[in-house]
């Protein structure tokens, strides 16, 4: 212990003695004030998440009816309430070198996305060199590869944050250099010129909530299937089923963490099914493991109740094949491309969103079969938008025909 | 044979200067020149695609990404050394982090408490692996394995997300330097230097090598063995809580994950195989691990250039461990043949 | 077998509290849906007996069982008529995998912790490098019907873990388990009698990767394609061996044993499922209960020697 204490006493010495600190300035941190709403008890679904936003529940409700602006093909360049600010002060010419720190490909969904904005890159000559670093989902990482990242000489940075509170002091360093675009999870910190998202994960839990209240009887039994606590993206989804569902009539008899793993899924709704006798809705937070919870109703030799997924290729071909009663929200992972055309729009000095809501849409029955492509892999995410870009399907892993 | 490595050393510790030069054989000159060969090889392949490897930035990453591997290592380094293994140091330094972050509060002021603590219930997580050990007699693999379990539980259940606040004061711990070389860096050479003087200086340090080498030779001999292990595992256990400490200066919060996402334990035990020192106890030593874990920062920082994809990495890292160690093995065997 | 008792002792104690929770745990529906659920890691943990008991680890079978599933899925692609050649394959890679893993830890005297790290970083890497990050193609309905059908009401991964089980049984009555217990227990002392240790721990590694083929196409079976199907069960495959009283570092310990310290540790599972548990504490009491186990398995032996941490290396 006296070490340790010396090693501060000394660094603080040294620091007091004027040595350089990679540190940046006091960061205004606006964590969020965790306004939960007290719950109705006895509803089964727990206390409301310390991340739930009453403010930003609202707006992201609000958000799903309000028309994006922009091409409607190409909803990966649309958005929602827009309030445009000027990047002038970035202008400059060409060719440009973009860099991008990636928290991590190592799950289905950011690999598609991932291909879809190397794709991205491929459209645009202007763009000469493109640098990405791939922090394998560690946070320390992250920060060391933005600052590496700093010296390579960007023109504009891209940071698709790992975790929102800690990455906030390192991109708060990298703001004072070159231009930042965030997407995906947010940071505390509204240094960076723009913020892209689709609408969020009160929209995507709502959507689903929304449709399993209409469906299950009054008094049915719903079973929620949450990956895993704390991550903010997907305590938001649930946060808001919570709120839809402590209004309704329906009953939530679990609400069960299934680590993302198809086995443990299928074992935790045999188990319910098996106390229950009956399941009359599952509502799950993402859709990975939507088959395997199909299978565990299949195998009891049981129809399968009303149920939500995602927008993943395996869940899309059983709806169709099992003509399922779903739903399936969408994080869409077309805005892997977005910030590839932010960054452009913002070294050519056009004008961007502050905050880049892109559209957010759901597949529904009537709309399944334009999403559906028995071409791709199971585990392919239909909303890539990347259907017109060189090398589809094959570099997507799909198949011609 | 293990007895005649065992029976040379105090004549080596005898000696003046000889125990550095000692130390500074073998496997450990072979992890250095792999490390000077690594740099080279990385140099031409960066050059090559045009860009430049020892860049100021570039120095600084290897040493900020290895500073809290590093010191995980060294602890690390003195339980392998003694026979024993520690698989809990990951969720330990989640544990440390979030008990720093949650002290310290944002204020200044608690920066001193909130350390003390972190250190305590390291030194206690340690406590509780060596008695495990040695009293209850189970197998370090299962306890250590049991304690990560045990406090993953914990953590997991107080905590869903990042949590506390470091004050920018501490944070300065994570992210200062002098010249190319950060504080981070020195409080890993700190620690290194004191896991060094421990183990070539001390009476401990003798019987760390010798416990690890043949335990029953080193209780016939006199040594309590069980309190060697224990004080091994408390050391670990504290170097596993700096680390945390370090992280959470880092994040400027504790994080419940940091520690796993980190793969601290079975990266840690990589290093240190890396870097010579036997995974059943004796043979070794602190300056080995220290190139074990420049080593593997070193590829990293190759890879990163390069924009090699994570997958490669794994490949690489671990055909990487398996040569190594067979190479020290084939010396191994041939020395004493 | 004394050293089994405990473990049964704990088994009975499990089953008897899931069964006064959940009654139809006692009909042979509920029983035979316990099994099913347990069958992958009996299996793997049998194949993990071997290789501890000759003194080693196999941290390798995790990321094996995920490999596995996913070079299927890839080269089945939902096409029925590649069941079985990818079902054989996939019993040749595992067989393969082991075989590595034996030659490097026998003839270039690497640890064997070390072999397997190595070995599990390097599966996993490469077969994700082959698929591009994430898993693609399908399983056809013939190659899951090992994990979700059955012959009548047995299922059939528990008539494939029977057959597993008896055949494990019966090696370690054979010649062959004699052989692998006294390279465990003593491996100079074996050798030196004449037994052809490499080649045991050899074959202990190929029955390892072996049961981690079977685990995968049954793991597959059950619950789909998933890159994270394997996760963690190297952990869990030896954390079972151990409650069944086998001891690290080789030369104790009975199979049955082994097996039995699965069923248990799924029985934990289920049981803190069923008295719901929070999810997060789960894991604080199975930390708690291994250490405890193994303790008082441990306790019961003579103080005078415990078996070398680390591995059989440390002989040398």
């Amino acid at each position: 212990m006296p070490r340790h204490k010396a090693a501060v006493a000394v660094f603080t010495t040294l620091v007091l003695a004027g040595c350089t600190t990679d540190k940046p300035p006091a960061v205004q941190s606006s964590a969020p004030a965790a306004s939960a709403s007290q719950t109705a008890q006895g509803s089964g679904t727990g206390a409301q998440s310390k991340f739930f936003v009453q403010a930003d529940f609202d707006a992201q409700l609000a958000m799903r009816s309000q028309t994006p602006q922009g091409p409607t093909d190409k909803p990966w360049e649309q958005a929602i309430a827009p309030k445009m600010i000027d990047t002038a002060k970035y202008k400059k010419d060409g060719p440009y070198h973009l860099c991008f720190s990636n928290a991590a490909v190592n799950n289905p969904w950011r690999q598609v996305g991932w291909k879809t904005m190397q794709a991205e890159v491929g459209l645009h000559k202007e763009i000469k060199k493109f640098t990405a670093l791939d922090a394998e989902g560690k946070d320390d990482k992250q920060i060391s590869d933005i600052a590496e990242l700093q010296a390579k000489g960007c023109d504009a940075l891209i940071i698709s944050p790992n975790t929102t509170a800690t990455l906030t002091p390192a991109v708060t360093a990298a703001c004072g250099k070159v231009p930042v675009i965030v997407f995906d999870r947010g940071v505390e910190t509204d240094c960076p010129v723009t913020f892209i998202k689709p609408i969020g994960g009160y929209a995507f839990g709502a959507d689903a909530a929304e449709f399993l209240v209409e469906k299950v009887p009054a008094g049915g039994k719903v079973l929620a299937l949450r990956i895993l606590p704390g991550v903010d993206v997907l305590e938001t989804r649930w946060s808001a089923a919570k709120v839809v569902f402590d209004k309704s009539k329906v009953q939530v008899v679990g609400v069960e963490f299934t680590d993302g793993d198809a086995a443990k899924t299928k074992s935790v709704v045999s188990d319910y099914i098996q106390r229950h006798g009956k399941i009359d809705g599952i509502w799950m937070d993402a859709g990975a493991t939507a088959v395997a919870a199909i299978e565990a109703f299949e195998d009891a030799g049981l129809p399968v109740p009303p149920i939500n997924g995602e927008d993943q290729q395996d869940f899309l071909q059983k709806w169709k094949d099992a003509n399922l009663t779903a739903v399936a929200p969408t994080y869409p992972t077309y805005q892997w491309r977005t910030p590839i055309i932010a960054a452009l729009k913002i070294l050519k000095g056009e004008e961007v969103p502050e905050m880049w809501n892109l559209p957010q849409p759901k597949v529904t029955s009537e709309n399944l079969s334009t999403y559906l492509k028995p071409n791709m892999p199971p585990l392919h995410y239909a909303l890539c938008g990347c259907e017109d870009l060189p090398g589809f399907p094959e570099t997507w892993g799909g198949k011609k025909s | 044979m293990n007895l005649l490595t065992r029976a040379r050393r105090p004549a080596r510790r005898g000696q003046a200067r000889g125990g550095l030069a000692a130390r500074l054989r073998e496997p450990t000159q072979v992890v250095f020149l792999a490390l000077l060969g690594l740099v080279a090889v990385g140099w031409v392949l960066v050059a090559l695609d045009g860009g430049q490897f020892l860049t100021m930035e570039s120095v600084v990453g290897i040493q900020q990404r290895s500073a809290a591997l590093g010191i995980v290592a060294i602890g690390q380094t003195l339980a392998i050394l003694a026979g024993s293994l520690d698989l809990s140091v990951a969720y330990l330094i989640s544990l440390a982090s979030l008990v720093a972050a949650e002290i310290m509060a944002g204020q200044d002021g608690n920066i001193g408490p909130a350390v003390a603590a972190v250190l305590a219930i390291s030194a206690l997580v340690g406590l509780v692996n060596g008695l495990v050990i040695t009293r209850l007699q189970v197998h370090a693999f299962i306890a250590t394995l049991g304690t990560a379990l045990i406090i993953k539980g914990i953590v997991d259940h107080l905590y869903d997300g990042p949590a506390g606040k470091v004050p920018e004061s501490f944070q300065l711990l994570g992210y200062s330097r002098i010249g190319p070389i950060p504080v981070s860096a020195l409080l890993w050479a700190g620690v290194a230097v004191v896991a060094w003087f421990l183990l070539s200086r001390t009476r401990l340090g003798y019987r760390i090598y010798a416990v690890g080498g043949n335990e029953e030779v080193a209780r016939l001999s006199g040594i309590r063995t069980g309190r060697v292990i224990v004080i091994t595992h408390v050391l670990c256990s504290v170097c596993a809580g700096i680390a945390g400490l370090l992280l959470a200066a880092r994040l400027g919060a504790g994080a419940p994950t940091v520690g796993t996402d980190g793969g601290y334990d079975l990266e840690s035990i990589a290093a240190v195989v890396l870097g010579g020192t036997a995974l059943a106890g004796g043979k070794g030593g602190v300056a080995g691990t220290v190139g074990g874990v420049l080593l593997l920062a070193v590829l990293d920082t190759i890879f990163n250039q390069l924009e090699v994809n994570s997958f490669v990495k794994d490949v690489v890292r671990g055909v990487v461990i398996v040569i190594a160690v067979a190479v020290y093995a084939r010396r191994g065997t041939r020395r004493s043949a | 077998m004394k050293r089994a008792l405990p473990i049964l002792a704990v088994l009975v104690v499990l089953l008897a509290a899931i069964a006064v929770a959940n009654p139809f745990f006692l009909e042979p529906a509920g029983f035979l849906a316990f099994l099913k659920r347990a069958a992958p890691l009996v299996i793997l943990a049998a194949g993990q007996y071997f290789v501890i008991v000759s003194g080693e680890f196999d941290l390798s079978v995790g990321s094996l069982v995920t490999a596995e599933v996913v070079i299927a899925a890839r080269l089945i692609d939902g096409d029925e008529s590649a069941t079985w050649p990818v079902l054989a394959l996939l019993v040749v890679v595992g067989l393969l995998v082991g075989l590595v893993n034996g030659v490097v830890t026998t003839k270039l005297r690497v640890p064997s912790f070390i072999v397997t790290l190595g070995m599990l970083l390097v599966l996993s890497g490469a077969v994700f490098l082959w698929t591009g990050g994430a898993p693609r193609g399908a399983l056809s309905e013939g190659f899951r019907v090992f994990g979700r059908g059955g012959l009548g009401p047995l299922p059939w991964s528990v008539l494939i873990l029977l057959a597993m089980g008896a055949a494990a049984i019966w090696l370690m009555r054979a010649d062959f388990g004699k052989t692998l217990i006294a390279t465990g227990d003593n491996e100079r002392a074996a050798a030196l009698s004449g037994v052809r240790v490499d080649r045991a721990k050899i074959f202990a590694f190929m029955l390892s990767g072996l049961s981690a083929a079977v685990t995968a196409i049954l793991l597959g079976g059950f619950a789909g394609v998933s890159a994270q199907v394997g996760q963690g069960l190297e952990f869990s495959a030896i954390t079972a061996v151990v409650l069944g009283g086998v001891v690290l570092g080789g030369g104790r310990g009975s199979v049955l044993a082994a097996m039995a310290g699965a069923v248990t540790l799924e029985a934990l599972f289920t049981l803190l499922n069923l008295y719901g548990i929070s999810g997060a504490l789960e894991f604080t009491v199975q930390g708690v209960i291994i250490i405890a186990a193994v303790a008082a398995g441990a306790i019961r032996l003579p103080r005078k020697f415990t078996p070398r941490r680390g591995d059989a290396h440390a002989a040398s």
